[in-house]
């Protein structure tokens, strides 16, 4: 882990991805350049992607010369200037700021970094950083010494399946793409992580966007591709920034353009901006919008490796995909197939967010069970109420029940719940997350994101959200449920793309699990989880209530009334249930029934 | 959706737009690349520039009018000087996006996917913008806001209510 090199200052990291900088590593950062021009420290200054801990951030971690490094956590600049004090000018570390050692171990013991190998260690921004830990000695490899079929073969060895959600073989993918006649050929890499509460991809272009980079340039030459293109949507400005760099370092150290090491191979790539499709994540539609067109989908086949962008033979993969080439050429295609199951072959990385204690980014082998994942891993839930449910897999995804917690992750386990692997979206929820208003969300948002060119997916999707609609309420009917089925098996079978393929998942899952929770809403007209707003009523205790007066003048809608220092009433027909007089109370004097 | 930032801005120029085409050598691939240009310089996509990438490009300006409504991210009135992102991401839903949004709106005094009548914000529902493990958060003009409570979030915007600042500079480039 000791990548110091200077032997007698302190290296020290400081998470640069847009979660630190979000939670406030910048001002950080520029305490510390600060401290730097004034006092000459003993101290190295690295800026680098996420560590993964995004829970604990902004991370900072000091390895010494010698001995031990510390990971501080939830770091300030006041508080990064008592570190330089104490840690690194007098030697001795800051021990109420760090990340105790047992947390540290539970997060990381059953993670295995392949894909996240440089994530938090090297400078993303710096081409020399990731060279000196082994970037582009891979490249160099494919490039003098194999031919594009070896190369496919290793892939093949490596038993690696796209990450991007299809698991289809990569190798067999590369295969396809080599063998199509016509040139030129292209390459895309699907960038557009647009599954909401999923963001591996993205601390991974800005943590080690160059791992991407020599990947996809690897599978250029397997190919016989001359252009590549990463479609990286909008909404990642960092990403996107931080991929501008990379290219042009690469270009300047002729890993990328023409002639690449003087070997003969010309290969560059373009990046292209998402505008904000959801759908534009399905390959079809993707490459509709590469053309400059409305991102709709088309019929399969042929297949992109036939015909693809511009008619031409093209591979689509994903960055996680790409990014692990490197490794696999350089550790070789046994080296990785050593990790996973039988048929799901080696690590994945996955995003903890909802209402999980310890929100983040891991890697752990295919075939962890979900309950290493959440509970141990993940530390249990954020609020301390009961571990619900997980959602895998976005709004294609489903929902798996916590009495399945052992589930092993991997991609025949996990459709056979009726969830889908996904790209690594994983949402923890506990009880007070009600679950038709999970359904609901997601249905919501793929309603919304439907191109409209089919009609099951474009209306049969609005009918189903009508139907949730009615049910949170309080107006669902019991024969409604039978009616959300046959819906939602009519847009599995009958939609065109991925998108309406997998939009009723989320429903069909909850009403596979939770049914119960839906018959609540329609018999007894009430939500379990207190979530659904027409279902829940207010009310403020007495006894605990003094009168203070402070939720009346939150209340944006004049609902709370009552006189000083006397207890409040809220007026169950003005009240709007929007909560914000629970969350001013500071005696916990409102109660939600 | 005031007139100040249409002059802030400056009013759509066939010699800005033709710029942009040529830079692109009018390749019909180029067009969400070329739509996304337009909107970085005037802060929307205006009608006159539609009609004139039309007749640059010989695509029908019908064609790029449905590739602007397609794309969530092209905006066809000019927007405030600052865009407030509200994200709508499961963390965040799970997490009291709305409650956010609430705070936001009542904050600026426009609803999500308008634009405050000083001028002075937009505010748009995002899917996600990816920050999850802090939800929930906000981004304005590029910077993210995590970990948001309804108070902490309307301190954030009346910070920007004081500031006289007109567009920062990094959302233009």
């Amino acid at each position: 882990m000791n990548m110091n090199e200077t032997i007698d200052k302190y290296l020290v990291r400081v998470g640069m991805a847009s979660c630190g900088i979000a939670a406030g590593a910048r001002k950080v950062n520029d305490s510390l350049n600060v401290m730097l021009q004034n006092k000459g420290l003993p101290l190295v200054l690295k800026s680098t992607g996420c560590m993964g801990m995004c829970y604990n951030e902004p991370l900072v971690e000091v390895v010494p010369p010698a001995g031990e490094r510390t990971l501080y956590k939830n770091i300030t600049p006041e508080k990064m200037e008592r570190i330089v004090r104490e840690h690194i000018i007098a030697g001795s570390p800051v021990t109420e700021f760090a990340v105790p050692s047992a947390e540290w171990d539970s997060l990381m013991a059953k993670q295995k970094r392949i894909v996240l190998r440089n994530c938090g260690i090297i400078d993303p921004e710096n081409i020399d950083d990731y060279i000196g830990s082994g970037g582009y000695e891979a490249l160099k490899k494919v490039i003098t010494q194999m031919t594009p079929e070896s190369v496919i073969n290793e892939v093949l060895k490596s038993g690696l399946r796209g990450r991007g959600g299809a698991g289809f073989s990569t190798g067999t993918k590369w295969g396809l793409a080599r063998k199509a006649k016509g040139y030129p050929k292209y390459l895309v890499c699907n960038a557009d992580e647009g599954d909401p509460g999923a963001f591996m991809n993205r601390n991974v272009l800005e943590s080690d966007p160059h791992s991407v980079i020599e990947g996809i340039i690897i599978a250029g030459y397997a190919i016989g591709a001359s252009i590549g293109y990463i479609y990286c949507r909008a909404e990642y400005p960092l990403a996107l920034e931080r991929l501008e760099v990379t290219l042009k370092k690469a270009r300047e150290r002729n890993y990328l353009g023409e002639n690449i090491l003087g070997k003969g191979f010309d290969f560059d790539i373009e990046i292209r901006e998402g505008a904000g499709a959801f759908v534009c994540g399905e390959e079809t539609a993707l490459m509709m919008s590469i053309e400059g067109k409305r991102g709709m989908p088309r019929t399969r086949p042929p297949f992109p490796a036939e015909a693809g962008l511009w008619g031409q033979p093209t591979n689509i993969n994903n960055v996680e995909t790409y990014s692990v080439i490197p490794w696999i050429i350089r550790n070789g295609g046994d080296q990785y197939s050593f990790n996973g199951t039988e048929k799901s072959k080696g690590t994945r990385t996955f995003s903890l967010a909802g209402k999980i204690a310890r929100s983040g980014l891991i890697e752990v082998a295919l075939g962890t069970t979900i309950r290493e994942i959440v509970l141990e891993m993940g530390g249990g839930t954020s609020t301390g109420l009961e571990f619900k449910a997980i959602q895998i897999g976005g709004p294609s995804g489903g929902v798996i029940p916590a009495r399945l917690a052992d589930t092993r992750i991997d991609y025949e386990t996990i459709p056979a719940t009726g969830a889908i692997m996904g790209s690594g979206g994983l949402i923890t929820m506990d009880s007070s997350s009600c679950m038709v208003d999970v359904a609901k969300y997601f249905l919501n948002f793929t309603q919304d994101e439907s191109c409209g060119k089919c009609t099951f997916c474009r209306i049969g999707t609005l009918r189903m959200l009508e139907i949730l609609e009615r049910i949170t309420k309080g107006d669902g009917k019991i024969e409604d449920l039978g009616t959300l089925e046959t819906l939602a098996l009519s847009i599995k079978k009958n939609s065109l793309c991925g998108l309406g393929q997998s939009a009723p998942n989320p429903v069909l899952t909850t009403l596979r699990y939770f049914r119960d929770e839906y018959e609540t809403h329609i018999l007894e007209k009430r939500c379990p989880a207190k979530k659904c707003q027409a279902l829940i009523t207010y009310e403020i205790m007495p006894k605990k209530c003094i009168g203070c007066g402070l939720c009346a003048r939150y209340c944006a809608v004049g609902a709370i009334a009552g006189n000083k220092k006397e207890p409040h009433v809220i007026d169950p027909k003005k009240c709007v249930r929007c909560g914000l007089c629970i969350s001013t109370c500071k005696l916990g004097a409102i109660t939600v029934y | 959706m005031t007139l100040k930032d249409v002059k802030t801005r400056g009013l759509p120029n066939t010699a800005v737009i033709d710029a942009i085409v040529y830079k692109h050598n009018i390749h019909p691939g180029a067009m969400i690349s070329i739509l996304q240009e337009i909107q970085e310089v005037y802060g929307y996509v205006p009608q006159s520039a539609i009609l004139r990438v039309a007749q640059d490009t010989q695509i029908s300006a019908a064609d790029i009018y449905g590739i602007v409504t397609f794309y969530a991210q092209f905006r066809l009135q000019p927007q405030g000087e600052n865009l407030i992102k509200i994200c709508h991401g499961t963390a965040c839903h799970l997490n009291g996006a709305e409650k956010i949004a609430d705070a936001v709106c009542k904050c600026v005094g426009a609803k999500e996917g308008e634009t405050s009548l000083d001028g002075k914000f937009s505010v748009e529902k995002v899917a996600c913008l990816g920050c999850c493990s802090l939800a929930p958060t906000i981004m304005i003009n590029n910077e993210t806001y995590a970990r948001l409570t309804p108070e902490n979030v309307s301190k954030v915007i009346k910070e920007f209510q004081k500031s006289e600042s007109t567009v920062p500079v990094e959302s233009l480039k």
